[in-house]
């Protein structure tokens, strides 16, 4: 999609480094020809093509955030068109409700999602598991890392989802903005970090539609009829 | 231990990066931590500052404190075993804690063998002074790494001499050629295979931290500056005039690392930081970092 005979630069994409696995992420989108940037503070943020929001705990981040108000203006940054990817705590982040959100308190977070989730849903460390999934538009499975990860327990119309383990969604796009439950930043597969370069490549293209709602709606339940608990 | 689990292990270490993981006695401290934004609990009966000055063995936590603690947060919480003590390591893991710090801290169960940490699911953090010591804690299972320090003190000076110590000779290694290394592992006492990993990539396979006598907001920054990954706090917050502070302080320190105005700002009207102990006026056999080999 980019570097290629196009003439297109390659895209700066901004890897919230507040805390987490920030140098995973950042190795992963240059493996594939982007560039990176670590961003702290609001300023980081302009001239970018596209932000990942990484995984680490997101009680740590709110409040690492709080101080500068990166997230109120990350959000405006997205809701004007910038593309973002979370992954663990960084879609907990993107998410408008979390279900259990005690322990974030009244710090801002990025809510652009319309989904609700849920924390450390499958408990802790000796729940954490790998496993297969099958994603939309690939023909063979990807190995998902999921550590403490959160569970999403509903999803907005607006909410494409692009993979699921055990009936959750664990892989979702809305509009310009993507979130995994898992880590593939932890595995060498690249895959998913080039889906969220294609979306930040549509933007040049003019394809690309924001897609997000400010109203909060009802939502649906996530969990397949039928499908096992 | 499943094949899935060394990279499920040392993935939770690489979410803790760029954050500072507390040592908490009560629930009330743990939440204490987790509302300055620690990125983890670590559930002891007694700061090192207090195992000093009472003395006695010091061991594994009551497992009602460690449920205690489970309950009172959301963040990961990593309790600590004695040195060589398999059966504390067990009984941690039936509790469900999310790391065990087979930790020096405490008294040492067994003057020769660390635990087999190869055969527990849950993962392991082990304290190091060198690379070598490091490299023997991976092959026995770690999945974490923190440099040793001098626990218990408030001096920063040993977690000093340990990174640089660990991260010097990670850069020696990197300047050998190919048949060098053959001699190194043989140095450092280490399989060969994973001296020629650590040389090609220039860094551990696994999350290095930082611990032992961090005090300030300054001490955790100069550690982040010098490569480490994240910081541990033992008795310097709980230990200090205003914990709840010094704690908000010391984790925007270690993410703002490189930001001397940030530093300088979070650092102001903490209060009496904890008294501390030269490690210089430490008699050996009192030092805990030269437990463990």
């Amino acid at each position: 999609m980019m570097l290629g005979g196009s003439g297109v630069a390659a895209p700066l994409i901004g890897v919230v480094a507040l805390q987490g696995g920030v140098r995973e992420h950042r190795e992963a989108l240059e493996s594939l020809g982007a560039r990176t940037r670590r961003v702290t503070l609001p300023s980081h943020l302009d001239g970018l093509d596209g932000v990942v929001l990484p995984g680490g705990e997101s009680t740590s981040m709110v409040r690492l955030a709080a101080a500068s108000g990166l997230f109120p203006a990350l959000e405006q940054r997205i809701r004007d068109g910038l593309p973002v990817f979370g992954t663990c705590a960084g879609l907990i982040l993107l998410t408008r409700t979390v279900l259990d959100a005690e322990a974030l308190a009244e710090h801002p977070r990025v809510p652009v999602l319309d989904m609700a989730v849920r924390r450390n849903a499958y408990g802790g460390q000796l729940a954490s598991f790998v496993a297969p999934i099958v994603v939309t538009g690939e023909s063979t499975p990807v190995e998902a890392v999921f550590i403490r990860a959160p569970q999403v327990e509903q999803v907005g119309h607006a909410v494409e989802v692009l993979a699921e383990h055990g009936g959750r969604p664990v892989l979702i796009r809305q509009g310009i903005v993507m979130a995994a439950t898992f880590h593939p930043e932890l595995t060498p597969d690249t895959r998913v970090h080039a889906m969220f370069l294609a979306l930040v490549g549509l933007r040049d293209d003019g394809l690309r539609d924001v897609g997000l709602t400010n109203a909060v709606e009802p939502g649906r339940e996530a969990r397949r009829a039928g499908s096992p608990g | 231990m499943t094949e899935t689990q060394p990279l499920l292990n040392a993935g939770l270490a690489q979410m803790l990066k760029g954050g500072v993981i507390m040592d908490v006695v009560t629930p009330d401290q743990a939440r204490i931590a987790e509302q300055a934004g620690a990125v983890a609990v670590m559930a002891l009966e007694r700061v090192p500052a207090d195992i000093r000055a009472q003395g006695g063995v010091a061991r594994m936590s009551d497992p009602d404190l460690i449920d205690g603690i489970i309950e009172a947060v959301s963040i990961p919480v990593m309790a600590k075993a004695r040195i060589g003590h398999f059966v504390e390591a067990q009984v941690l893991q039936s509790l469900g804690v999310d790391y065990i710090d087979e930790s020096e801290v405490l008294s040492p169960a067994d003057f020769v063998n660390h635990i087999d940490k190869t055969g527990f699911d849950v993962p392991f953090v082990c304290g190091a002074t060198n690379l070598g010591e490091a490299l023997r804690r991976i092959t026995e299972g770690a999945s974490m790494i923190r440099s040793k320090g001098e626990a218990g003190t408030g001096d920063v000076s040993e977690a000093m001499r340990h990174i640089r110590q660990i991260l010097g000779e990670i850069r020696a290694l990197g300047a050998k050629s190919h048949d060098e290394l053959f001699v190194a592992a043989k140095e450092l006492q280490a399989p060969h295979d994973l001296v020629e990993k650590v040389a090609r990539e220039g860094r551990l396979p696994v999350t290095l931290f930082v611990a032992g006598g961090i005090a300030t907001p300054a001490d955790a920054a100069m550690m982040m500056q010098l490569g480490a990954d994240g910081v541990f706090v033992g008795s310097g917050i709980f230990k200090s005039g205003n914990p709840e502070q010094r704690a908000r302080a010391i984790v925007q320190a270690t993410t703002h690392y490189d930001d001397p105005d940030t530093i300088a700002r979070v650092s102001r009207g903490l209060g009496d930081a904890m008294v501390g102990i030269s490690v210089a006026d430490l008699p050996a056999p009192h030092r805990l970092a030269e437990r463990g080999w």
